[in-house]
């Protein structure tokens, strides 16, 4: 057979023809799934995109809402193959959201997501504990290749593989690699384009007094095998596809054999450890090499120091706002305006209702989108580069003990961070926090950290009312304003967690048991593909819903009841006529009237009593309303109503809020209203997407309806506060 | 090793939160059923050497490196108390 020839890679090593004689290649055309785990920083992930590149996309597994990655993989010139990358894991005995996918994939063979077979990376410079996940993965009697990643640096430690030996022990074929410079992934690939039976070695048998149930569930189900069975008596409270009936009847015999899931779970890692230990005895020689101390380590004590390590730490978090809001901003506007250059292009040449749609509603909206992709882009870059040097492990470390006295965990840290730049990926990273209540609330307090749709409110009434002074000769206090209400949010957020803490009976544990990895250099190209995956999810997803409710809002504002609008529009033109106003101002003035007697306006004049109180009225009602769905509304909507027409710039909507007036004739906006309406945009939950994310990631409108009356309600009280202590 | 004032101490049994920064051990067993899953899985394997790497700014959590592989784990000083050392 032409496939069994030995195939040499550049590491040395050599698959052996032995493993590949089962195989038979498969036939052509066929689409392969195969499924790819491993541990957290095995270089899974390297691996993934060094099979896939930017042949990835990001769905939702069937029936549940954690993001699914999928790529096709050309593995010959005839054969491709849809490769699954799962999250990482340590066993196959889920403890958080993450680790569940991977069970809800491999307990179900008549599924159609079921994988042809599993390709397993493990990191060879610490394959014991790899190897752990290995062994439960071969016994539920996938075809499987181990992907023996990182031999470079196991070289490095002394450790010496025999891959030969290795693989007649294990039963699979194994490929040693270093995926990171792409090392052994030609290999791989013909054997992944192979045909494998399942593995031929069993590594661990469940105790003789579980038998009887173990087949009793095997044969109820129609089970391949005892060890698939026994993770049935172990999750089959979790397993989604199960009916109520399945449940109560393994259930029933869980409690009749008196089975122990905790001791035999122990009983079961210590059995398969001591097989591991066997196998390596004969396949693994370690040299101690008199080694210097690791670099990691070194690093490490200025970077987790009680004193640097804050610092430098705040430092990192300075250096990534100054990105995100300073150096995104030269793009942003090119952006902005370049949709703006569009819109007016479409204005200027064509007409009609359905024009006014698309430019004034849809790309209105997909401006008010597509304008953040550099921040967001900005945004993860950062956070995929301190993931993958390692350092946001530090980080995680560093905040543990401070975060839990606010009910929080180390590993709120980056969604907290991430809130900064937009919620909605912010809470969808919550999902590697194991413990239900320390998720539940870093969920519910994200959207409080101010996100930066709310910067263009922020900057908009700063300027208005805050004097553009200089502080201690260096500070401006312009800046300090702004600065003093993203402290707010940061403040609401905490506070919010630490009541919540007290609030929320539930007794569960809290873990914090966290590999800390090695500091890698940043593979740039896993950076690169991480912020063009995450923009393309932002832009899909965000995009939608913000280009619906443009529509939306755009329909609600140009139309009004019954034909008040056109009366509205007549009473203007006449007055108008007399005033001797130029053309410009009186399509300012119609537009204003117009949009006072839509459907929006009626709106904002029946809101208008219920936020009198917070000093606004019912034009600021209007902008409210429109920016409940997203706050990027606010300011297109502020300068419709003060009619000031599509062309106008930033200075020009300040312009003319400082022109209105009140009753009185005094400027409308004191800064009283200011302040008011800035706390309001603090606090307020005014954000769809963010709403449908925790809608997403708890499974329920529980906490999303929570959320929103609660970050409502403070922003209601905060403002009502504010309103009337300055006024 | 520093000496123990009290004599009584040192026949007492011993877990990782016990060991002084990079003092070492091994592990006899892991009190805390529940947890024990959790720490197995990571490698804090009966008859592993343990050693007590650094501690957090604050005091918690810790690290420890396991056996001989270049392995660092962190975690609380409650969950380190669960595991318990060889005499």
């Amino acid at each position: 057979m032409a496939g069994a020839a030995t195939i040499t890679n550049p590491t040395g090593a050599a698959v052996s023809a032995a493993v590949l004689e089962a195989a038979s290649p498969r036939l052509p055309g066929t689409l392969t799934r195969i499924a790819l785990i491993g541990n957290p920083n095995s270089g899974k992930s390297s691996l993934f995109n060094q099979l896939t590149g930017l042949n990835q996309k990001v769905g939702n597994f069937p029936g549940v809402t954690v993001d699914r990655k999928t790529g096709v993989s050309q593995l010959t010139p005839q054969h491709r193959a849809e490769i699954i990358d799962l999250p990482g894991t340590y066993s196959l005995y889920p403890k958080s959201l993450d680790e569940k996918v991977i069970t809800d994939l491999l307990y179900d063979r008549t599924s159609k997501q079921y994988p042809d077979f599993v390709v397993i990376t493990a990191d060879a410079s610490n394959i014991r504990r790899n190897l752990l996940l290995f062994t439960q993965l071969a016994d539920l009697g996938l075809p499987a290749v181990l992907a023996l990643n990182m031999m470079d640096v196991a070289e490095q430690h002394g450790v010496k593989i025999d891959v030969e030996a290795l693989q007649r022990e294990l039963g699979v074929p194994i490929i040693p690699m270093n995926a990171r410079k792409g090392i052994g992934v030609a290999a791989l690939k013909i054997v992944m384009s192979q045909e494998l039976g399942a593995p031929s070695v069993h590594f661990y048998d469940p105790d003789e007094d579980l038998l009887p149930m173990i087949r009793q569930i095997r044969y109820y189900f129609n089970l391949h095998n005892d060890y698939l069975a026994l993770h049935y008596a172990h999750q089959f409270r979790q397993i989604n596809f199960l009916t109520a009936d399945e449940r109560a009847y393994v259930e029933e015999l869980t409690q009749k054999y008196g089975f122990d899931a905790t001791a035999q779970q122990a009983q079961e890692t210590i059995a398969r450890y001591a097989r591991i230990n066997d196998i390596l005895l004969n396949t693994v020689s370690v040299t101690r090499t008199e080694r210097n101390e690791p670099y990691s380590n070194r690093l490490d004590r200025v970077l987790t120091h009680k004193v640097w390590g804050y610092l430098i730490f705040f430092g990192v978090l300075f250096l990534m706002f100054q990105a995100i809001f300073a150096w995104a901003q030269y793009p942003m506007d090119l952006i902005d305006q370049g949709v703006a250059w569009v819109n007016s292009l479409i204005k200027a040449n064509l007409h009609g209702p359905l024009i006014d749609l698309l430019t004034d509603g849809v790309l209105a909206g997909l401006g008010g989108v597509l304008m953040f992709v550099p921040q967001i882009a900005m945004l993860f870059a950062f956070i995929a580069v301190l993931e993958e040097t390692g350092y946001m492990a530090r980080v995680t470390f560093m905040m543990d003990r401070i975060m839990r006295k606010f009910g929080l965990n180390g590993k709120s840290v980056v969604p907290l961070i991430s809130g900064v730049a937009c919620a909605v990926p912010a809470i969808m990273s919550a999902r590697t926090i194991e413990n239900w209540k320390d998720r539940m609330i870093t969920i519910f307090v994200t959207p409080l950290m101010s996100c930066s749709a709310r910067i263009p409110v922020y900057t908009v009434l700063i300027a208005l009312v805050v004097p553009d002074h200089k502080v201690l000769g260096i500070f401006n206090l312009q800046g300090i304003a702004l600065m003093g209400l993203y402290l707010l949010g940061f403040l609401a957020a905490i506070f919010s967690a630490l009541a919540l803490k007290l609030l929320l009976r539930r007794k569960e544990r809290s873990y914090f048991i966290m590999e800390f990895p090695v500091y890698r250099w940043p593979r740039w190209k896993n950076v690169g593909i991480t912020i063009v995956e995450k923009v393309k999810t932002f832009v899909l997803q965000a995009g939608k819903v913000i280009v619906a409710i443009s529509v939306i809002l755009w329909v609600l504002a140009s139309y009004g009841p019954g034909n008040s609008m056109a009366r509205a529009e007549q009473r203007v033109r006449a007055s108008a006529a007399q005033q001797g106003l130029t053309a410009k101002e009186v399509d300012m003035q119609v537009a204003s009237q117009r949009l006072e007697n839509s459907y929006a306006g009626t709106f904002g004049r029946t809101v208008e009593p219920v936020i009198r109180p917070l000093g606004f009225d019912w034009k600021i009602g209007i902008a409210l309303i429109t920016s409940f769905a997203a706050r990027e509304v606010f300011v297109g909507t502020i300068s419709t109503i003060y009619s000031v027409g599509q062309d106008a710039d930033m200075s020009t909507v300040q312009q003319k809020l400082a022109a209105e007036k009140d009753e009185n004739g005094q400027p409308f906006f004191t800064p009283a209203r200011a302040f008011s309406l800035l706390v309001f945009y603090v606090f307020a939950m005014q954000c769809m997407s963010t709403l449908a994310a925790t809608y997403r990631e708890t499974k329920g409108w529980r906490w999303p309806i929570m959320q929103m009356l609660y970050m409502t309600g403070l922003a209601y009280v905060s403002s009502l506060v504010v309103f009337q202590l300055m006024k | 090793m520093p000496a123990r004032p009290t004599p009584a101490k040192s026949v007492a049994p011993r877990s990782v939160k016990d060991l002084s920064l990079g003092e070492s051990g091994t592990i006899c067993c892991l009190k805390d059923p529940e947890m024990a899953l959790k720490l197995l899985e990571m490698g804090c394997i009966p008859g592993t050497t343990v050693r007590l790497n650094s501690r957090a700014p604050l005091g918690c959590p810790i690290t420890l490196v396991l056996g001989d592989e270049d392995y660092t784990l962190s975690l609380r000083v409650n969950e380190a108390a669960t595991i318990m050392l060889k005499e």
